[in-house]
């Protein structure tokens, strides 16, 4: 079985994102960049799936600037075997991103694939379930265990109050939670075998979707500051400042 | 603002990220008990780092002397304290170009799959640090082993490792064929050693750097220790000294990285006056030209680096380089430690911002491996062809 995991660069986790000047967008230049934190999730996964002898390839794609190389790389020293980058400077929305994964399925027929449930950047939360729905193949959102028996896969999601667990029949897709795994570090001798790994390069064009934007952003603001708090002296006084704000 | 560093991206943020797991709480601990980190050395070796410059063929990564630096450089600007393992890294070179394919093949697999530590370098000694060539720890060949006396000071890391190249007088000063022949240099195996007549001293020191003294009373050793052949150790021992210089340079530009960020970031934060500190060019020319000082010996380290990598810096090239890149590097680093102090005011002082011990720790470069004089007599005797003064 293959398993195939998209993995988006995005802004690292640590930075304090800027807004632009003209409010068209978060400013990028000479930021950090870095694997998104739930794709990381999603590579250990695919790997320990690996390393169990359940799956035979893991295949890393991103669609992005040329620059996500090296977040493929990235994926490569953790120990996926070979990536796919689809090269573009314009921003894919997810349902583009869902398209040219579904393109790259049906070419590589993995058994699984398996993403982050969103990326931190734009928080959208759909790629994988947009995936799931052109495709029409089962899907098992935020992932918290992922099991996988003969030709099925059992995975435990994190819901509102609990965990649920679902039964998929492969191929599936899997979007991976927060405590889904503890992701490895590249050790040295395997980021060195990663720079011999193959990379493919291809362009959205290659697949013939539409990854035209559906969407148009107007306006991106900083979030207000949040204001100094008060200390009052007990319930009463509490309770006097609550009413006199109209919010008791 | 973060300093940008724009090439070997996945080497640095391979080191980050397991320094990421070793933050300021957990060396400020160390720093306090005085103990080693070895924590942080297993992790550093379980992930490769200290195999780096091990060839492929051996176990190791088979990395440029270019790319040990970044590992390097790395470490100190995260924060961390690399003098806890960087011999095993200095001293490769001098194991790899001296020692036989035997010594090789004994001892480098395990070295790289961190079995073996090799993490002590017995050069100075108390009546001769800076005049290597006075040096008196004798070693003496008795049928296949020799036999060693003396002893040694500022040892670095002896009671955690298992092997120790060692730097000894095997042909008495007046006997030897020059002044720089008659030293040899030996792969020691030091475990079990202190019931063999080798006995291991801490020596309590400013900073947290678990060095000692040795000292030896009829310590045997086989004589497949020797390291090439017996007189040539302190040809051998300069060499390997140039990369090991170059790797010390870019500890110093690491630790300056550290310096510089951690003085632009509280000076950007620390209000007085109703304004940040860092609005005040008085605060932030000393960190503009810390930066531009850390960057001039960050290209003095890189060429060295690269150099020694190509072959080019052999011989007094490679010393003038190597040396230069040492001095600037150890220079820039203990100016941006006194700026970031500085700029700190009173909470430089305090434990909990880490920058009175990064400060402690800076403080050494600009003596060892090799004092500040020593490589200006290098340049003015060596590379100027001025009158030499020893
Ligand atoms: C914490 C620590 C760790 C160390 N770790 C190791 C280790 O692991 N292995 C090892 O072998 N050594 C180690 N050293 C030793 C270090 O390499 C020596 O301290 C260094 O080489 C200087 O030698 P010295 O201390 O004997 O100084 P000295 O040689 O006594 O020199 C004292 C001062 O006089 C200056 N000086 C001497 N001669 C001249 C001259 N002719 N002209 C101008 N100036 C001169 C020197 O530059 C220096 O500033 C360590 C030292 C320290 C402090």
């Amino acid at each position: 079985m293959k398993i195939l995991v998209p993995v988006k660069r995005v802004i690292d986790y640590n930075v304090k994102p800027r807004v632009k000047a003209d409010g068209s967008g978060v400013d990028l230049a000479n930021v950090k960049m870095s694997m998104n934190p739930f794709d990381e999730i999603a590579v250990e996964e695919a790997i320990r799936i690996k390393e169990a002898g359940k799956a035979e390839e893991v295949i890393a794609v991103s669609i992005g600037p040329a620059k996500a190389q090296e977040t493929l790389r990235t994926a490569l020293a953790m120990g996926a075997d070979r990536a796919i980058l689809v090269e573009t400077d314009d921003e894919v929305e997810p349902l583009g991103v869902a398209k040219i994964l579904k393109a790259i399925a049906e070419e590589e027929e993995p058994g699984l694939v398996i993403l982050g449930k969103q990326a931190i950047d734009d928080d959208s939360n759909q790629t994988g379930q947009m995936l799931a729905a052109l495709m029409n193949r089962p899907q098992g959102t935020f992932a918290n265990t992922v099991e996988i028996e003969g030709d099925s896969v059992t995975v435990k999601r994190e819901i509102d109050g609990g965990l649920e667990t679902v039964k998929l029949t492969m191929p599936a897709i899997v979007t991976t939670d927060l405590r889904l795994n503890e992701p490895r570090y590249a050790s040295l001798p395997n980021i060195m075998k990663a720079k011999k790994k193959p990379l493919d390069t291809k362009n959205p064009a290659d697949f013939g979707v539409d990854i035209a934007p559906r969407l148009k952003t107007t306006n991106v603001s900083e979030p207000p500051v949040r204001q100094a708090g008060e200390k009052v002296e007990d319930v009463d006084a509490l309770v006097a400042k609550l009413k006199a704000l109209g919010v008791a | 603002m973060p300093i940008s560093d724009g090439d070997f991206p996945e080497l640095r943020e391979a080191v980050r990220a397991l320094c990421a797991d070793f933050p300021g709480e957990y060396w400020r601990e160390k720093d306090r008990e005085r103990a080693y980190p070895g924590e942080f050395v297993a992790a550093l070796t379980k992930a490769g780092f200290l195999a780096a410059l091990i060839p492929e063929e051996y176990g190791g990564s088979g990395l440029s002397l270019e790319e040990a630096a970044i590992v390097m450089e790395e470490i100190q600007a995260a924060g961390a304290n690399g003098a806890a393992a960087h011999a095993q890294m200095y001293v490769m070179n001098t194991l790899l170009r001296y020692g036989s394919d035997a010594q090789k093949a004994r001892y480098l697999p395990d070295i790289a799959s961190g079995e073996l530590r090799l993490q002590a370098f017995g050069v100075s000694e108390p009546t001769s640090g800076t005049d290597t060539l006075s040096l008196r720890t004798r070693a003496v060949r008795k049928g296949d082993r020799y036999v060693i006396n003396g002893q040694k000071i500022w040892t670095s890391r002896a009671e955690h490792s298992d092997l120790m190249m060692l730097l000894a007088r095997t042909a008495p000063r007046d006997e030897a064929k020059s002044k720089t022949h008659g030293l040899s240099l030996f792969l020691v195996d030091m475990r079990d050693g202190n019931s063999r007549g080798m006995a291991i001293e801490p020596i309590r020191t400013m900073m947290n750097h678990s060095t000692t003294e040795i000292f030896f009373d009829d310590f045997e050793i086989p004589a497949d220790a020797l390291i090439g052949e017996e007189g040539e150790g302190f040809r051998y021992i300069l060499s390997g000294m140039n990369a090991e210089r170059i790797l010390i340079g870019a500890e110093c530009v690491g630790d300056a990285k550290w310096f510089i960020r951690k003085a632009s970031e509280y000076a950007g934060s620390r209000e007085v006056f109703d304004r940040p500190i860092g609005q005040n060019q008085g605060v932030q020319f000393p960190i503009a030209r810390c930066y531009a000082q850390m960057r001039a010996a960050e290209l003095m380290v890189r060429h060295a680096a690269r150099a020694y990598d190509s072959g080019e810096g052999a011989g007094k090239a490679g010393g003038e380089q190597a040396n230069m890149a040492k001095l600037l590097a150890s220079e820039a680093s203990w100016s941006a430690a006194d700026m970031c102090v500085q700029t700190h005011g009173g909470f430089g002082f305090a434990e909990e911002y880490d920058v009175e011990r990064k400060f402690r720790e800076a403080r050494l470069y600009t003596v060892a491996p090799i004092s500040t004089n020593a490589i200006l007599s290098y340049i003015a005797e060596h590379v100027l062809g001025l009158p030499r003064s020893y």
